[in-house]
């Protein structure tokens, strides 16, 4: 493992796919920008050779699964998998063993992620203690602790109840927060509900997953987020109508924001035809068509932000029949080269696109103030250095990650992380972590 | 699923005409089939001292033809119905596991059963004799004949067992590696015998018994 | 040959047909004295029901039994999800005990797929949750073939709670391939997801498709079970309601032709899908269902097993 120097200079790099240029980190900031910059003999240097400099990602929606599922997945590794990924922020879910529904918890894994020091972690409170979705959870509590909660979600289920939803939206302006909701009616979709609702489904008798269950949830929550003048977040969104709803919602003025997958940009419900649970996940991968829909409402900006689900599970929770493995796919180290080939390589968005909807507007969403900014002298120097031409083959068993359940197995992705930055300090480069100098556990 | 392997012909097989293949020696035409079926027909009638008693189970699937022959033949010579029917022995064989599944041919008991009776099993050529084990084991299961009996149009010898036929159409000395080929008009174009040397998509009643 | 039977559509029309006549010798066995045929002497056939099933439990051992195979039932329900054990450690603690076919009943669809993944033996689906139930499926065409002969250009209707059940999906696809035409009835409800991709006609309307008005004159009609609990869900509103639009009654008796047979998969909910007019009139082949069962169990068993070696479980991967 290599040690960080203090200041790191950026040869031959082309900031959001522009011009070739130089950049020079010092101190945590952007110090300087232009060309054949001169530095001192101790400073790392890189020469990116043409590569592109973006403003590293930021996850609104990761699983850590630590406190509780430590086997499956920690803070650390997490962390690893998403500064090996590009990222330098990630949200992690509220649904852990404990739930994150009070300031201790929260607190708790923002101080791992201190700790890790890979990436800024951002703990997601719940929305109802417990996930139960019947009393609120110390949303206040949550957003004033020094974990500084933003986004509030019951991820893993919905918040169903019409009137409990209204007033979470309701108690969380003082804060700034934004509910992020898991769009799901339990009754169109209990959790049985593991294959899209189609020809796949009965094909295969599995029960169906309509996305029916998904756009009368969001309908029903833009038109109570107008009613509230509150934040609305919705999570992996799925489905072509659900991308209609958003999009009429934003041309009334509602403050509603959304994010896809990248698995959902790219891979299909046909995929289940063998029963395999690594592509059970939820909601359920969907036929071409909402693939399509999802591709040009990411690229028209109705949808705001590409979001990972990164779910890791241990193999003996997916050794099962399809219906009874458990739901979700690793996403960090996969988002890039899945976003590449589904938005960029086909010319739906450019390198500012991609940096737009992986970085700047998650970091609007989540109000991550040193994340999403522009790479301009001043700035923090949170970046990601990211080679456009090479291509990898995913092994699972060489992903960071504990568990091993990538639905892209075997597939060669485009575009490669070279190095990410936080605060000026490298993270990773050329595939491996570069560990920090801890800081005291407190 | 099933076994399409190297099985029993099937009644749709398409037969290859001998005069086509460049190896193969036909050792009886039509003619000599009849008279060798004919003086079959008169020894059963001969030793079973006028067909009492007597049924005919044909393995399939030339073997029950044979059968339905012969009790023509004996009908006709000896003016007698003998009991008639078919005795499938692919369940009974002991070389399932290595010469893979077959197709199940049919089997029928003959009218007023085989218990008593003097059973003639009848089949095209006799070679390991692991057919015939097969058969008597399979007898076993429809009943208890008084005694049993073999006919078989053709013995080629290469016995494994301690088994021999009570009628012979015709001892036929081959080489184990040559294939011994019986057509019955019934399923194939013509009746005849012939000895080929190599492996042809046909019926081979000598192998693999 | 494949060594497994997983999906009716794992089958050619050649190899059903040739399943079905070799399950023709097996039934003419049945009838014998003597049933025990020592075709499958020193194999080991394990029933591992994951689901409670009597009758295709007991189907599958007679027939193994029959053939002279080493029969063992082994319950693994409630085992796997819920005592943290996974299917595939169940499938492979079984396999290693040097099995060489498993007889696998689940209530998941896939499962049974899935267990083929992990285990060397040949590996039946007796049922897998609301996917498919092949030899199911192959016994109803084999009674029915008794009855009515070749079921090439033949109309077979199959009503009822057609989303749920598995036993719909084997016959369509078998029924397809054994060139038969099939028709769902079904109310809009119990219809499946994505049913116009499948290769049969569909009607909500029962009277209509027995009159032969929907898709030509009904040579079979195969009632399935309906549950009592999809009620609950919204399905169709009541008993009553669903004997009457759906069950075969003794007035829509009447519009069925003569000659045509009446299946049921079994168990019978008399009054409700099917009456007993129906059920045990001349037309019913029902019980010839059941007995069909064994012998269509022994073709498939006979077919996947007496013929290839099998190479040994692989102790490797299991765990002590």
């Amino acid at each position: 493992m290599t040690r960080a120097s203090a200041e790191v200079l950026l040869r031959n790099i082309r900031p959001l796919g522009g011009a070739v240029t130089d950049v020079l980190l010092t101190a945590g900031v952007i110090a300087e920008i232009g060309s054949k910059l001169e530095v001192s003999g101790d400073a790392e240097v890189l020469d990116g050779g043409g590569a592109i400099l973006l403003p590293a990602f930021v996850d609104l929606h990761t699983h850590l699964r630590e406190p509780g599922r430590e086997d499956a997945e920690t803070v650390e590794s997490g962390s690893a998998a998403g500064a090996l990924g590009g990222y330098g922020c990630l949200h992690a879910m509220a649904n852990t063993d404990p739930v994150a529904d009070t300031a201790e918890i929260v607190e708790q894994v923002a101080r791992l992620g201190r700790h890790a020091g890979l990436v800024d972690v951002r703990p997601v409170g719940a929305v109802s203690k417990g996930l139960a979705g019947e009393q609120l959870a110390e949303i206040g509590n949550m957003a004033r602790s020094a974990a500084a909660v933003r986004i509030f979600s019951d991820d893993g289920h919905c918040v169903s109840d019409a009137r409990l939803m209204r007033r979470a939206l309701e108690y969380l302006k003082p804060f700034d927060g934004v509910l992020a909701q898991h769009a799901q009616d339990p009754r169109l979709a209990d959790s049985s509900c593991c294959a899209h609702e189609g020809e796949i489904s009965g094909k295969l008798g599995l029960p169906g997953w309509p996305a029916v269950a998904e756009e009368s949830i969001i309908a029903r929550d833009v038109m109570l987020t107008e009613h509230t003048g509150s934040r609305l977040h919705v999570c992996h969104v799925s489905t072509a109508g659900s991308v209609e709803v958003i999009r009429w919602a934003k041309s009334r003025g509602i403050q509603v924001t959304a994010e896809v997958t990248p698995h959902h940009l790219l891979l299909t419900c046909d995929l289940l035809a063998g029963y395999d649970p690594v592509y059970k996940v939820n909601p359920p991968l969907r036929p071409a068509e909402d693939v399509a829909a999802l591709r040009a409402g990411l690229a028209d900006g109705t949808i705001d932000a590409v979001a990972t689900d990164h779910a890791p599970h241990a193999a003996h929770d997916k050794d099962h029949a399809f219906g009874d493995a458990a739901f979700g796919m690793l996403g960090l180290q996969t988002a890039l080269g899945v976003v590449v080939e589904a938005m960029v390589n086909t010319d739906l968005l450019d390198w500012a696109g991609l940096a737009d909807r992986m970085s700047i507007r998650p970091a609007r969403i989540g109000r991550v103030g040193e994340h999403g900014r522009p790479i301009a002298v001043g700035e923090p120097a949170n970046l990601t250095l990211v080679d456009p031409d090479a291509s990898w083959l995913v092994d699972p068993d060489q992903l960071a990650s504990l568990s091993r359940n990538t639905p892209f197995a075997g597939r060669i992705l485009p575009a490669r992380v070279l190095a990410t930055f936080l605060r000026g300090r490298t993270t990773s480069r050329d595939g491996r972590i570069v560990t920090p100098d801890r800081q005291v556990l407190v | 699923m099933p076994a399409q392997s190297n099985s029993r012909p099937s009644s749709r097989h398409i037969t290859t005409s001998p005069s086509d293949s460049g190896d193969s020696k036909t050792v009886l035409h039509a003619d000599d089939v009849a008279r060798v079926l004919d003086r079959i027909a008169h020894q059963i009638l001969e030793k079973t001292r006028g067909g009492a008693d007597v049924v005919l189970l044909g393995i399939p699937t030339r073997g029950a033809y044979l059968a339905d022959r012969l009790a023509a033949r004996i009908r006709a010579f000896g003016s007698v119905e003998v009991g008639l029917g078919m005795l499938d022995v692919t369940l009974h064989r002991d070389d399932l596991r290595t010469q893979g599944v077959r197709p199940l041919g049919k089997t029928v008991e003959p009218v007023g059963g085989i218990d008593g009776k003097l059973v003639i099993l009848v089949d095209d050529v006799l070679f390991s004799g692991r057919t015939v084990r097969a058969a008597l084991d399979a007898l076993n299961d429809l009943g208890r004949p008084r005694s049993v009996q073999l006919a078989v149009l053709v013995d080629r010898g290469h016995r494994e067992l301690p088994i021999r036929a009570d009628y012979v159409g015709k001892n036929l000395p081959t080489a184990r590696e040559e294939q011994v080929k019986v057509s019955l008009s019934e399923i194939d174009d013509e009746d005849s015998v012939y000895i080929a040397t190599k492996s042809e998509p046909r019926s081979e009643s000598g192998q693999p018994e | 040959m494949s060594r497994n039977l997983l999906s009716a559509a794992d089958l050619s029309a050649a190899e059903a047909q040739t399943i079905l006549d070799s399950a023709e010798q097996m039934y003419a066995i049945q009838s014998r004295q003597v049933k025990k045929l020592p075709t499958l002497r020193g194999r080991t056939v394990v029933n591992l029901f994951f689901e409670d099933s009597t009758r295709t439990r007991s189907s599958f051992e007679i027939a193994g039994k029959w053939l002279s195979a080493d029969v063992i039932n082994i319950s693994a329900k409630g085992s796997s999800v819920s005592k943290g054990e996974s299917l595939r450690d169940t499938a492979l603690t079984v396999a290693a005990m040097g099995v060489d076919a498993l007889v696998v009943r689940h209530a998941t669809s896939g499962a049974v797929q899935r267990i083929t993944e992990w285990v060397d033996c040949s590996v039946v689906n007796a049922g897998d949750g609301t996917h498919e139930h092949p030899t199911q499926a192959l016994l109803d065409a084999f009674s029915l073939r008794r009855r009515i002969g070749d079921l090439a250009g033949r109309h077979v209707v199959i009503v009822g709670d057609l989303t749920h059940s598995r036993v719909a999906r084997s016959n369509v696809l078998l029924l397809h391939t054994l060139g038969a035409d099939v028709t769902l009835v079904a109310p809009p409800t119990l219809m499946p997801a994505g049913v116009a991709s499948w290769n049969c006609a569909t009607s909500w309307d029962l009277d209509a498709t027995l009159s032969g008005e929907v898709n030509g004159a009904v040579d079979a009609v195969m009632m399935l079970r309906v549950q009592r609990e999809r009620m609950s869900g919204g399905y169709f509103p009541t008993e009553r309601e669903y004997a009457i639009s759906y069950g075969l009654n003794p007035r829509r008796l009447k519009l069925l032709p003569k000659d045509a047979s009446i299946l049921h998969p079994g168990p019978m909910n008399r009054g409700l899908e099917i009456s007993s007019a129906a059920a045990d009139g001349d037309r019913s082949i029902v019980l010839d269902q059941v007995k069909s069962g064994v012998a269509v169990r022994m073709s498939v068993l006979y077919h996947l097993l007496a013929g290839v070696d099998q190479p040994a479980p692989a102790l490797e991967e299991v765990s002590p």
